[in-house]
């Protein structure tokens, strides 16, 4: 069965429910809910069915902008997890974020995830950057939508606003990198550039050019400096399904078009091969700094998992740097995939026990969270193991994503980066750690009534404390599905 | 399933049941009973398990990463079920001594730094072993923030220094680990398994240099850990601040994982840099530092809990001069006192805690003649002090003697060198530390109950902790084969590592001097 066929119908699904929205206001939400849930939900069974039965095809029409190596479907399938799970999120936020919403409606964060699924999906799958352009716009500029839907609430038009302007902007500086990078190589395709880089008659100015705007650009969707101002301020102003989704959806495509274009620029015998790199261990080592150092200071936990996140993005741009390492079995992009895995159960997972704080009606300050352990050791208990994660602890997925980004660097001796980069890991142990204690206090703090939490809510913190536990004690799982994934030079030595 | 795998994971499991509401008391004494039984079978039948093998005996790995190789791998020699055993019977003692009203939390936190301990002792995998200290560090952490002793502001500013100090020392230890792993691995992939790094680094070893500065980069980070002076200063706060069963299970099992990753790692793999000049005098000069520093600074405390906090730092002086030596003496002695000083310390601080929850306040100032209310409280308080003075007959004095001792088995081969040197200065040390637990016992339960402050002895069922404790340290010290036996030629290989490194120098510098 065709993937693309999968893809096709989540958008078109997603154009559906926006149409009803329209011409039809009085369906219930609860409908428009059960039927974008149960449609992401058969995408996935229908894709991992596909996918488990290698029978995975590409109309023709497609084959020369597209191809289904294992990191496209690992992609692919990460893309249809957030977005069922950030359905599922958005439905038990409902009631809380139809509050700020005109008439109180909320039936477009239903459909409109559903389109950037789709674009997700060919993001992942896309071969040459026209498409990837294209792909890349349908998710921003959906992400327009979702972050300022709140519209009553004046933060969330603040970072409406500031998403737009700088997503704009980044969008020309990706145009121009992407022309630039054209020009220079005669090619849009990632192997027709790669082959371009390779030979020595070709201009090294112009290409140096096209990759600097290129890596910068794609550095917004990925929320890595130079363009990451904006993470803490659309975080904080969003919807938490939508931050949710931004944090670890919106990366995720951002990454698998950074590790295919890096793979390009830093093809064996590339002439701007040395520049690049150096361009991506500055980058990576500012974002990292950029990202855990202001965390350090944040009373809001949205705010902080905002800066989070650009440590976090900080430190895959950095794995990606350290293009092949010789003794690892997984490639830079293959890395990049398994802490994209990891990140996701405990982003999620944080970010759903800040939503059942908001539909109880706490607020996002690390303060609100004194005196959780006593109100419900359940989530306490989950809330620490996503902290702990976040932080890097041993034990926990989070520890292995980090565990292979300094084995690559420590391999490569790019001490420089190594240093920021430990430097980032010790301060986020101090801000995750202010929550953790927070959590664990004593003394309750603003609220101390118990919190009622729904079944759905409990199974789902359950799954995912579950799920980054045994990502941390049994990454081998993980692991295995991306190593397909080492290019054959390596596996020749 | 290895043996010792349950062991690790059953104070784990009991946390997180009794987190999820099991009856905390039944769950958590239940539990560390049954480790404590499940360890000393293990230690009774430690004979015929590890009989015509060398290495681990109870072996059990569970793959869990193939590049780079990490597996759940467990193993016990002599030394790692000594800790073991340490650990079963401290947790056993805290778990107990908490008493009914306080929280679930407390029984969690214990357990977790029980399974923390274990797995740190147990495992063979130098991931593992680093992960599960994380694990136990992090509820001592929260425990000392939110359930310390003393005014809200002093207690979160030790909390924020313990924090601070041990997530450094963690750090450069995993460094320091990680390039242990990077340049030991050798071939295509890196590997955690501390036997294959062990054959590795017997096979090609490092130059001397390297292995010094390597060596001292693990000696900074288990250091840490340990209150190694000058990078102690955390831990007398954190002590006196801690809630008792915190106080008990860090300062007298979770602190020994730092002299045990020393003993297990940068000995055995860094022979010649451990034994490399600059890395041994910084050791020695640091070393005394927590002797003779620490014992003034003891002696000047006013508190029992303070003195007893400063003591432990004091202390680990000695076990730092066992390891400094390297000669298989005084490596098992070292041993033998961490085991003896996990006791004694974890008896002390047992019994401090409830002098402050009875009569509510530690200033030595304030107490006095409470042997004649408290006798048996006396009696079990004079063993925890004197084992901890070094009195013969209890555990810790034949663990310094042998360190002193193996100190000078090396004499006659090497002039009277700095070693022996430090040897003569550090016995001071044992005048203060008599000076110090005297005194405190002397006010304590001597003279007139002058303020009035008044208590009886503990019920009978809260004496068994304290009884269990005491009683150890008695047939530790009077039959201290018993354990000396379980370390067969564990350490004999290091120390013998040690020595050619020792004799490689020498004549390398006799070479030169030529």
């Amino acid at each position: 069965m065709s993937v693309f066929t999968i893809e096709a119908f989540l958008a078109i699904l997603g154009l559906v429910l926006l149409m009803l929205e329209a011409f039809a206001p009085d369906i219930s939400r609860r409908t428009i809910a059960a039927v974008s849930i149960a449609g992401a939900a058969l995408a996935l069974v229908l894709f991992l069915t596909v996918v488990s039965s290698d029978t995975a095809s590409l109309p023709g029409f497609l084959r020369p902008w597209m191809a289904l190596d294992s990191l496209a479907m690992f992609y692919k399938g990460l893309a249809l997890v957030i977005t069922l799970i950030v359905l599922w999120l958005t439905h038990e936020c409902a009631p809380y974020v139809s509050k700020y919403t005109v008439d109180g409606r909320v039936t477009e964060l239903f459909s409109i995830p559903l389109i950037v699924c789709s674009g997700m999906m060919w993001m992942a799958a896309a071969q040459d950057l026209v498409t990837v352009f294209v792909a890349l716009e349908l998710v921003t500029v959906s992400f327009y939508v979702l972050v300022a839907f709140a519209r009553k609430s004046s933060l969330a038009l603040e970072a409406g606003v500031k998403y737009l302007i700088l997503g704009a902007l980044s969008t020309g500086v990706l145009i121009f990198g992407i022309a630039w990078t054209y020009g220079a190589t005669g090619s849009l395709s990632y192997e027709g550039i790669s082959k371009a880089l390779a030979l020595s008659s070709t201009a090294k100015a112009p290409a140096l050019l096209g990759a600097a705007f290129l890596l910068a650009g794609l550095c917004f969707k990925v929320a890595a400096a130079p363009f990451q101002s904006w993470v803490p301020d659309v975080y904080q102003g969003a919807p938490i399904p939508v931050t949710t989704f931004l944090s670890v959806g919106s990366k995720a495509a951002g990454f698998v078009v950074l590790t295919r274009v890096v793979d390009a620029f830093l093809v064996e015998g590339s002439i701007i091969g040395s520049e690049v790199k150096a361009l991506l261990l500055i980058l990576g080592a500012l974002t990292v700094l950029l990202g855990s150092l202001p965390a350090m200071f944040q009373q809001s936990v949205k705010r902080l998992l905002g800066y989070s996140s650009i440590s976090h993005a900080g430190y895959l741009v950095l794995a990606l740097a350290c293009h092949d390492s010789i003794r690892s079995e997984l490639s830079s992009g293959g890395i990049v995939a398994f802490y994209l895995g990891t990140y996701l159960p405990m982003t999620v997972l944080a970010f759903l026990v800040l939503a059942i704080l908001r539909v109880n009606g706490g607020g996002e300050d690390i303060r609100d969270f004194r005196g959780l352990g006593k109100r419900s050791p359940l989530l306490a208990l989950a809330m620490t193991i996503a902290l702990a994660s976040l932080a890097g602890l041993p034990l926990t997925a989070g520890f292995m994503g980090k565990l292979f980004v300094f084995i690559s660097l420590a391999d490569q001796a790019y001490w420089g980066a190594l240093v920021c980069a430990a430097i980032g890991a010790a301060a986020g142990f101090y801000y995750y750690f202010r929550a953790i204690v927070a959590i664990h206090s004593s003394d309750s703090g603003l609220a101390s009534q118990p919190l009622t939490v729904n079944t759905a809510s409990k199974a789902g913190a359950i799954v995912l404390s579950v799920a980054i536990i045994v990502l941390g004690v049994y990454p081998k799982p993980l692991q295995k599905i991306l190593v397909k994934d080492a290019p054959v030079a390596v596996k020749a030595h | 399933m290895s043996p010792l795998e349950i062991v690790i994971l059953l104070p784990i499991l009991a946390a997180l049941a009794v987190w999820l509401g099991a009856p905390a008391r039944a769950t958590s004494v239940g539990t560390a009973v049954l480790n404590l039984l499940i360890v000393l079978g293990l230690v009774w039948q430690f004979k015929s398990a590890s009989a015509g093998k060398a290495g681990f005996a109870y072996e059990s790995a569970r793959v869990v990463l193939d590049n780079p190789a990490i597996a759940f791998a467990v193993g016990a020699d002599g030394v790692s079920l000594i800790l073991a055993l340490l650990t079963a019977l401290v947790t056993f003692a805290a778990v107990w001594q908490i008493s009914p009203e306080k929280p679930g939390i407390y029984h969690i936190a214990s357990q977790l730094i029980a399974g923390g301990a274990f797995g740190a002792f147990l495992c063979t995998d130098v991931f593992f072993l680093y992960a599960f200290h994380e694990l136990a560090l992090i509820p001592t952490l929260l425990m000392i923030a939110n359930y310390g002793h003393g005014d809200d502001e002093h207690r979160k500013a030790a909390a924020w220094k313990t924090t601070v100090y041990l997530g450094a020392g963690s750090l450069v230890l995993l460094a320091g680990l990680a390039w242990v792993v990077l340049e030991f691995s050798g071939g295509e992939k890196l590997t955690f398994d501390l036997t294959a790094l062990k054959a590795q680094a017997a096979a090609t070893p490092l130059p001397a240099a390297q292995q010094a500065t390597m060596a001292f980069v693990l000696l900074l980070g288990f250091g840490t850990l340990v209150s190694l002076f000058p990078l102690h200063s955390w831990a007398a706060p954190a002590y006196a601040s801690a809630p008792t069963p915190v106080a008990m299970l860090h300062s007298g099992v979770l602190k020994k994982f730092g002299l045990y990753g020393l003993l297990r790692i940068a000995l055995p793999l860094l022979p010649q840099g451990f034994q490399a000049e600059w890395v041994q005098q910084a050791l020695l000069y640091m070393l005394l530092g927590n002797i003779l520093i620490m014992g003034f600074v003891t002696i000047h405390q006013k508190r029992l809990d303070d003195v007893l906090a400063n003591s432990s730092v004091m202390h680990m002086g000695y076990i730092f001069l066992g390891l400094a030596a390297g000669t298989e003496i005084a490596l098992r002695g070292a041993v033998l006192l961490m085991f003896a000083h996990g006791i004694s310390i974890a008896l002390l601080f047992a019994l401090a805690g409830r002098l402050r929850s009875q009569l509510g306040t530690l200033e030595l100032s304030k107490l006095g003649g409470l042997a004649s209310h408290a006798p048996v409280f006396t009696v079990i308080f004079a063993f925890g002090a004197f084992a901890s003075i070094g009195l013969p007959g209890l555990a810790n004095f034949a663990g310094e003697v042998m360190v002193f001792i193996g100190c000078f088995t090396t004499f006659g081969v090497t002039s009277f060198g700095p070693l022996q040197w430090t040897v003569a200065i550090a016995l001071w040390g044992v005048v203060m530390s008599a000076v110090y637990m005297l005194r405190a016992y002397r006010s304590i339960f001597q003279g007139a109950a002058t303020t009035g402050l008044f208590m009886k002895d503990p019920a009978l069922s809260q004496r068994v902790p304290l009884i269990l404790l005491a009683a150890v340290l008695l047939i530790a010290g009077c039959c201290p084969w018993l354990l000396l036996g379980l370390m067969k030629t564990d350490l004999a290989t290091v120390a013998e590592a040690a020595s050619t490194a020792v004799q490689g120098a020498a004549k390398a510098a006799a070479g030169t001097a030529h």
